[in-house]
């Protein structure tokens, strides 16, 4: 029973305050701001559809005139004319009552459409442009606005529903019924009117947004580009960072540790008459400074060698083929020097892929090759180990891991990493990394 | 040995001057920048002078420049340089001036201080000390790769000579018998057609130009 209450007061607090709502609605911003929106785009779609119509309606009365005999040869020049310039006038038009609708629904209904497509805006006038789909998206909107004109038209209608029933009532000589009817439809046109309106404008704006944005591929073309910028912008500032670290590790730990070093080894090397024990000591001290010493370079080396950034790809890569435990020849073609972001992927391509040869392949030899081939810079390390190497690294999952680690690297400049490495070896990983020159 | 210290770490340069002020060495100068180190060698005219590589203004290789000044207007200076990292050019330039009295060592290398003070008195009389990691870079660079005609114990012992090493070094590093080491040197001479002489510094010489060839 008394849920049974509660559901009808519900439903009549429902009932009232719904028409609370439609009648507050009538002074309510948002209506007005649609209503707005609606008469600016019942103003741009009479102006526009009006301009792109006449030179249409010019263009194919000249193609009619020539085809039905022109008559003299002024007249034939004249509708050669309109019919050669009609579609540049009429692409100028659609371009300009397009960027019209575009500015109308940014400052009216606060919509921005981006412009997209710069591809197709790049095509060569005047053929290219009518070529791509959002020129004829566009005249599709364009056609369309008539209808959305119109219905903004019948909201202008259902706004001053009042006034004209009143006129009528004023001006006519109503029977009871007919007045009944125009009060009653007066009112109700106009407690249409603010939800007509915002129809309007949502039918408008999604149209707009289908027609006039760029189109899913546009969309597409536009979030890959700056996703690239983006992460080009990335890899850039991590590489930054490394090589601040660098300098900072080196200017401060590095420096100290080789002082303290040096301090521990002259003390070793002058207190010779101290007691044994106490020379122990500071044997030990000074060979743990040596080690931390050594442990410093060699993380410093992995962050950024300063090499890379002061001699080069070149010179970096000659350190590190020295350095290798095992025998590793090197040929470096860089006529043109990469950008540094490539040149540091390059060179912890090829120091990764030695390491993971030095761990796994049981190789004797290896031999790095890094050349510039037009736009891209192709690096091979090929070892002469036992091969089997593979991206999922199922026997070996450190393997794989490292691998995968050279294709990560190899991709963060767009570049492309491949691994032949047969069972019984030889293993060759090569590397393309695009560099613009 | 009277020595002049040119290092723009002031940490550096203090156990520089520290480590080289004591018995037969003597600090006359230690300078932060290769400007002031010109002027220091023109006016001590020092038997060594100890060069850091990286040097304001531009920390690249303003040592490098300085040294190269140093070693046409002063021939009898004896150099030691030291670097952050081995730069095979940086080697190659110093010497094609010329092989004697010079020294290209890691930085790192001067917290080994017995190694570091053998290396200032070798090239103070006259020899070479070249790193381990600069020999190693020259050899990568050769074209024709002479190292793969030499067994590994003949190219550690090729090494050690460019290093600077004398055949009683050898024998202590490696624990081997004076003849066999003299056996390597003799194949080594004989696989990369160099004549054999009777000094250890014209060995090592031959070694040298063989490798920056």
């Amino acid at each position: 029973m008394s849920l049974y209450l509660d559901v009808m007061t519900s439903a009549d607090l429902t009932a009232s305050s719904r028409l609370a709502g439609m009648l507050s609605s009538l002074w309510s911003k948002g209506s007005w701001r649609a209503t707005m929106s609606a008469m600016s785009a019942l103003l741009v779609a009479a102006v526009g559809t009006t301009l792109l119509g006449v030179i249409g309606v010019v263009w194919g009365a000249a193609i009619f005139s020539l085809v039905t005999g022109a008559g003299d040869w002024a007249h034939v020049a004249v509708y050669v004319a309109a019919v050669i310039v009609g579609p540049v006038a009429e692409l100028w038009a659609v371009q300009g009552v397009t960027a019209l609708q575009r500015s109308r629904l940014r400052t009216v209904a606060g919509t921005d459409i981006p412009a997209g497509s710069h591809t197709s805006e790049r095509k060569p006038w005047p053929v290219g442009p009518w070529l791509s789909a959002s020129t004829w998206r566009h005249i599709a909107f364009h056609l369309l606005s008539i209808g959305i004109g119109a219905a903004a038209g019948a909201v202008a209608v259902c706004w001053l529903a009042p006034a004209l029933a009143i006129a009528y009532l004023i001006v006519g000589a109503p029977s009871a019924a007919t007045t009944a009817v125009s009060c009653t439809g007066g009112v109700v046109l106009l407690l249409t009117a603010p939800w007509l309106a915002r129809q309007v404008v949502r039918v408008d704006e999604t149209l707009a947004k289908a027609l006039l944005g760029p189109s899913h591929n546009e969309e597409l073309a536009l979030r890959l580009e700056s996703l690239t910028k983006s992460r080009a912008a990335i890899v850039a500032a991590t590489d930054a960072e490394r090589r601040r670290i660098e300098r900072d590790l080196h200017d401060g730990a590095q420096q100290r540790l080789v002082s303290l070093a040096m301090n521990l080894g002259i003390a070793r090397a002058r207190f010779s008459e101290v007691p044994e024990p106490v020379k122990q000591e500071i044997a030990e001290a000074h060979d743990e400074a040596l080690m931390a010493l050594s442990e410093v370079r060699e993380f410093i080396r992995g962050l950024h060698p300063a090499v890379l950034n002061d001699r080069g790809l070149d010179a970096a890569l000659s350190g590190l083929a020295a350095r290798a435990p095992l025998p590793v020849r090197l040929k470096v073609d860089m006529s043109r020097p990469a950008a540094p972001s490539v040149e540091a992927v390059a060179y912890f391509i090829v120091s990764e892929a030695i390491t993971n040869v030095v761990k796994h392949a049981r190789a004797t030899q290896a031999e790095v090759t890094v050349a510039r081939d037009g736009d891209l810079l192709r690096i091979t390390v090929a070892d002469n180990g036992a091969g089997g190497a593979a991206l999922g690294g199922t026997g070996d999952p450190d393997g794989g891991t490292g691998l995968r680690g050279l294709v990560q690297r190899a991709a963060s400049v767009d570049g492309t990493l491949t691994i032949d490495s047969p069972p019984g070896g030889p293993t060759v990983i090569t590397a393309e990394l695009p560099c613009e020159s | 040995m009277r020595i002049v210290i040119a290092e723009d770490s002031v940490l550096l340069r203090d156990g520089l001057t520290r480590l080289l002020s004591d018995g037969e060495f003597e600090v006359v100068a230690a300078v932060p920048d290769a400007e002031q180190l010109l002027k220091a060698v023109a006016e001590h005219q020092p038997d060594l002078a100890v060069i850091d590589v990286r040097m304001p203004p531009g920390f690249s290789d303003e040592g490098i420049k300085a040294a190269l000044v140093i070693r046409r207007q002063y021939p009898d200076v004896a150099l030691v340089v030291l670097s952050q990292y081995v730069e095979g050019s940086y080697a190659t330039d110093l010497l094609s001036e010329a092989t004697n009295s010079v020294g290209y060592l890691l930085k790192d290398r001067v917290a080994h201080v017995n190694d570091f003070l053998d290396a200032a008195r070798r090239v103070a009389a006259g020899g070479t000390a070249l790193d381990p990691e600069v020999v190693a870079q020259l050899l990568i660079r050769r074209k024709d790769d002479p190292m793969s005609r030499l067994t590994p114990r003949e190219q550690q012992v090729l090494r050690l000579m460019a290093e600077g090493r004398s055949n009683g070094g050898i024998v202590e590093l490696l624990k081997v018998s004076p003849s066999a080491v003299e056996k390597y040197v003799t194949n080594i001479f004989a696989k990369l057609a160099l004549p054999p002489t009777s000094t250890d510094h014209r060995r090592v010489l031959a070694v040298l130009k063989y490798l920056g060839a």
